[in-house]
């Protein structure tokens, strides 16, 4: 019996060398694929952001997993152009507040999605967006405290399957409508609280400039929302530099402690210098 | 046992591999496929000089050769059309292989009716026997934009054998709004549509047979997938209800199809999607939660559905929010 197994163990030994042996000259073949390749995308998404955080962060310590900032995104991307991820920050955490949160995707041609600076008394707990993945990519969210200390969470997010590419799905239509805005106002769940949500909407292609004009040939320049401001008579809620690493009409929600009733007022200037501006009333004032 | 099992999968593996490592048709169904006129690559008569072949109801893989969408041929006196490239070299050299077979007539156009791989991953093939590539206007812009994406995302989906030499070739010819091609005593009808399943949808009709190449402006069984505008697509449902054909060979599903009852599924579907995104943006639903269930009543109504329902649900939030 025993002898048994030890004879088809050293069978199956070399049987299994030979097998790995097969399957790697596959691989090779065809190209990685499967949970082999998925390891090493986690592996490339890491050694980018090692390339990457110097030149964001210098050399300064960056805490993980401390609670002060959640990410969270699907685990597919399932329109490469519209992903939607939260990023959750917990004050409590960071008695001395928070002062921006940075948002990187390691696998994108401009890694460096944005960063929001938050108002000093704004209260901002919660923020969504929708990003471009091109890639397999850890998406990571960096919020830097009052007193600089930097705390990271990150999720690993699957390039989408089949042909949906980051690109602007209807380019005309996003040319044309440029600019207009829209603003919706998510009025406070428990009455006695004011907190309220808000939710920022911008038509803009927030093109990549990574494609030719077909017919020049020459590169389209980048044309995305580089700047935005959101605040309330004055006072800033939230801002935003960003790249073209936000999705073509740039959208995002989040919560924000009302003071006063004072109007929501947003500002945002292009890469082309064009700045659009608006207003709105707060819906809940004088309740 | 097992060991007489993984012994013999060794020698099929060790038989591909070699087959591979000496660039020759791997495995059995590669060879069948490239010999054409079997089960796996046939290419039906539908009408009086009009020919389909059907695409697999899957994703693209190495094994189905990237060939899941429907391509077509019209045959004219003088010359052919062809409708669509496949998704590989090797389902554009099958295809042209079998026209082949079918005429000594040149293949003297290659219409695009849009811009994702399954459709044009085999343009490079036409390219090299001088037939005129036909897209709409907006088509190069949106090669432009994806062409890169496309040709490095594939390549796991396809593996690098299948992609070797699959380039990403824009038409030369363009089409604004309407455009007859003359194939000789025969002249076929070209249309460029507003934004719907991308926003270089182009359809083709021969009006001898009353036959529309739709492209995936009509996908059947298989889920439409949404990469241009909801609202374009459903606001053009009625003027493509109108035209005139008996029969269409839809992008995705049999070939072919009565005309226009095969539009009824993806234009329920895609009210479907509309009304269940249009509640959850009302009720202030985030796009993250809403997508999980929108249009979940339609899952058995289609193949492939996981892969797609979400994305679908993902534009159309992003679209119908600025309702």
């Amino acid at each position: 019996m025993q002898n048994h197994a030890y004879s088809s163990r050293q069978l199956a030994l070399p049987l299994a060398f030979v097998f790995v042996a097969i399957i790697l000259a596959i691989g090779t073949l065809l190209g990685s694929s499967g949970t082999a390749s998925a390891q090493q995308t986690t592996a490339s998404s890491d050694r980018i952001w090692q390339d990457l955080k110097g030149d964001v962060f210098g050399d300064r310590a960056i805490l993980v997993d401390t609670g002060v900032v959640r990410i969270e995104a699907p685990k597919r991307a399932q329109d490469a152009a519209i992903v939607p991820v939260d990023i959750y920050l917990d004050p409590a955490k960071a008695p001395d507040g928070i002062k921006s949160v940075t948002l990187i995707i390691d696998a994108n041609p401009a890694p460096v999605a944005a960063t929001f600076q938050l108002g000093k008394d704004a209260g901002v707990t919660h923020l969504s967006t929708r990003v471009r993945v091109n890639d397999y990519s850890y998406l990571r969210a960096i919020a830097e405290t009052q007193g600089g200390q930097l705390h990271m969470a990150q999720t690993f997010v699957k390039a989408s399957g089949g042909c949906s590419a980051p690109a602007v799905k209807n380019q005309d239509e996003a040319n044309a409508t440029m600019g207009q805005m829209k603003l919706r106002q998510f009025p406070p769940k428990e009455t006695m609280t004011k907190t309220e949500e808000l939710q920022l909407m911008i038509r803009h292609p927030n093109n990549s400039g990574l494609q030719r004009d077909p017919l020049t040939q020459y590169f389209i320049p980048a044309h995305f929302v580089q700047k935005l401001s959101i605040s309330q008579a004055g006072q800033p809620i939230l801002s935003m530099e960003g790249g073209i690493s936000i999705s073509e009409d740039p959208n995002f929600r989040f919560d924000f402690t009302v003071h006063g009733n004072g109007e929501i007022q947003v500002e945002a200037i292009d890469t082309d210098g064009k700045t659009f501006r608006n207003q709105w009333p707060l819906e809940t004032a004088g309740l | 046992m097992s060991v007489d099992l993984l012994r013999r999968r060794l020698v099929s593996g060790f038989a591909c591999t070699a087959a591979s490592a000496a660039l020759l048709p791997c495995c059995l169904g590669r060879a069948v496929l490239a010999a054409g006129g079997s089960s796996r690559f046939s290419v039906r008569q539908i009408a009086d000089g009009v020919f389909a072949f059907q695409g697999a109801d899957e994703l693209m893989t190495a094994a189905n050769d990237g060939a899941i969408c429907n391509l077509g041929a019209v045959i004219g006196t003088d010359a052919v059309a062809v409708i669509d490239s496949g998704g590989s070299l090797i389902e554009a050299h099958a295809f042209l292989a079998a026209i082949g077979k079918l005429t000594a007539k040149p293949v003297r156009f290659l219409v695009n009716t849009h811009m994702h791989p399954d459709h044009i991953f085999g343009n490079a093939a036409f390219r090299k026997i001088g037939a005129t590539i036909v897209g709409h206007r907006n088509l190069p812009r949106a090669l432009e934009a994806r062409g890169a994406f496309y040709l490095h995302n594939y390549r796991e989906q396809l593996g690098e054998a299948l992609m070797e030499g699959i380039e990403i070739v824009s038409p030369t010819m363009l089409v604004d709004d309407r455009l007859q091609l003359d194939l000789g005593g025969r002249m076929i009808e070209l249309r460029a549509w507003k934004a719907a399943h991308t926003d270089n949808d182009l359809t083709v009709f021969d009006p001898a047979t009353r036959t529309l190449f739709a492209g995936d402006v009509v996908f059947m069984g298989s889920l439409p997938t949404l990469d241009g505008s909801l609202l374009g697509w459903l606001r053009q449902m009625d003027a493509l209800t109108a035209i005139d054909a008996a029969r269409v060979v839809p992008g995705h599903g049999p070939v072919t199809a009565d005309w226009p009852q095969a539009l009824a599924g993806e234009r329920r579907y895609f009210e479907v999607l509309a009304r269940d995104i249009r509640k959850a943006i009302a009720d202030g639903t985030p796009l993250r939660e809403a997508v999980k269930t929108a249009g979940e009543s339609e899952r058995d109504n289609w193949h492939l559905f996981d892969d797609y329902n979400e994305r679908n649900a993902t534009a159309a939030f992003a679209e119908l929010e600025w309702e």
